[in-house]
């Protein structure tokens, strides 16, 4: 029952959905659609474990008043409140307390956080960018060549739009074509072997 | 001792800062309503805050910055959890699985013969939550083995095509493009960007880049000689597309910090 079933179900439902690509029909393409709305609303089940896992840690921490449970308050009442002016009568999505709370709260903070990463990615680019090799030069050249495109340089602009596209079309697609050719085998394989109950590392260890 | 005074003064500071601000922004307000004026300053400042507290975290970690970021995952696992409630349960489930549900939440009910399959999935959903009662923890394996199970037979055709097939199909290309003969192409010859000459140039250098690219990461045999030379090549090519990344990546960044410089200089401060 623990491990068998669950073997059983990848199999069924992996062969399934390849095998209804190859079988172009309404039913194959009804069970698709249903598949995909399927993973989609165990995806909600999921996040009520996530929230359920957040409230427990923050609650615990509360708790036994561990060092800066302070922070999990202010999660806990952010998290409740914002859900609270998410709900029906409170006007969903669109009401107006939930997008205050959405444009001057979750967009500056978001905002603020990746655009932090400005100030560490200028130190990694001093490092990264330093010609000490060849190929270090050509890691540089082509970033620098890419960052060039989009500032206004005058009467070289030209020249180095056109550089810094075929760049782009050419050299860059090959790299992106050796790669996304090694993940796509990659990922048939895992897939493959997750279906035949070869890989079986998601049921634990018991 | 000296720094939980440090700490307070600070605090203080930051208050006074975030009063003023607030007084000063409710009255330059643009509305008739006060009411109005009053919550857009208290809301401009306190995203100003929330920006500054963030950007603290650049001299080191700090109580400030600590209550941006709890306030974050708060808001935004508050945020995630009604939008998947209205997108995927309202939006999705809802309309499918009953008419007085629908009615209830103003959405068109879709009749269908086959609207028991959606609760399969609701089945698998529930079955997954019994992962918080530890004596039957183990049947959410079944849920998660739906989950696996689709993604892999799903990935199986979708990778197969989209990444495998169609990279290979698009990298054997015509080699010697509108070819006429080697006199035609020397008389022709031009740096022009839709010329003969940089057509031929570019799908040898995709066609090679490929080759080379796949060499580098075959790691069955030793990297020496001609194979060897190839994957140097390899190299190469993949560090002009890790140098676009990277440039991409720097451009992205700075441009959201342009962003905030912009908020707190132009919104906030009306500098800009």
């Amino acid at each position: 029952m623990k491990q068998q079933i669950p073997l059983v179900l990848v199999f069924v439902f992996g062969v399934l959905l390849a095998i209804q690509y190859f079988v172009p029909s309404e039913p194959s393409q009804r069970f698709y659609e249903v598949a995909l709305d399927g993973l989609t609303v165990i995806g909600i089940f999921a996040m009520v474990l996530g929230i359920w896992s957040q409230i427990h840690v923050g609650y615990n921490k509360i708790k036994r008043r561990a060092e800066d449970w302070q922070y999990s308050v202010v999660t806990l009442v952010s998290m409740f409140g914002m859900a609270f002016c998410g709900l029906s009568f409170m006007g969903g999505l669109n009401g107006p307390i939930f997008r205050q709370l959405y444009n001057n709260i979750f967009i500056p903070i978001q905002a603020a956080i990746f655009s932090l990463l400005a100030f560490y990615i200028a130190s990694a680019s001093y490092r990264a960018f330093r010609a000490r090799s060849a190929v270090s030069t050509v890691l540089l050249v082509a970033a620098l060549l890419l960052m060039l495109r989009v500032i206004p340089t005058g009467p070289l602009a030209d020249p180095i739009n056109q550089i810094g596209s075929w760049m782009l079309m050419v050299p860059n697609m090959a790299a992106k074509r050796a790669i996304l050719i090694g993940v796509g085998l990659g990922s048939v394989a895992t897939a493959l072997k997750i279906v035949l109950g070869i890989e079986r590392s998601y049921l634990g260890k018991d | 001792m000296t720094s939980k005074i440090a700490m307070r003064i600070l605090t203080a500071i930051v208050a006074l800062i975030f009063l003023v601000s607030w007084i000063t922004r409710s009255g330059s307000g643009m509305s008739d309503s006060a009411f109005t004026n009053v919550r857009d300053g208290f809301l401009i400042t306190f995203a100003v805050f929330l920006t500054l507290s963030i950007f603290s975290f650049l001299y080191r970690d700090n109580p400030f910055y600590k209550f941006a970021e709890s306030l974050y995952v708060g808001i935004s696992a508050g945020y995630w959890m009604s939008y998947g409630f209205w997108s995927t349960i309202v939006g999705n489930f809802v309309p499918r699985a009953s008419r007085s549900l629908s009615e209830f939440f103003h959405v068109p009910y879709q009749e269908r013969a086959d609207h028991i399959l959606i609760y399969i999935p609701i089945i698998f959903g529930l079955i997954l939550l019994t992962r918080l009662l530890p004596k039957i923890g183990w049947l959410s394996r079944w849920s998660l083995a739906f989950i696996i199970g689709a993604t892999a037979g799903l990935n199986l055709t979708r990778y197969l095509r989209s990444d495998f097939i169609s990279q290979v199909s698009n990298s054997f290309i015509p080699l010697f493009v509108d070819w006429k003969g080697a006199g035609d192409f020397v008389s022709h010859i031009s740096l022009a960007a839709d010329g003969q000459f940089i057509a031929i140039l570019s799908n040898w250098v995709i066609f090679v880049g490929v080759m080379c690219g796949l060499v580098y990461f075959f790691f069955s045999k030793e990297h020496k000689g001609a194979f060897g030379v190839a994957s140097r090549i390899g190299i190469w090519i993949l560090m002009i597309t890790f140098g676009a990344s990277f440039g991409y990546t720097v451009m992205g960044r700075i441009s959201l910090l342009v962003g905030r410089i912009t908020f707190l200089f132009g919104d906030w401060l009306n500098i800009l």
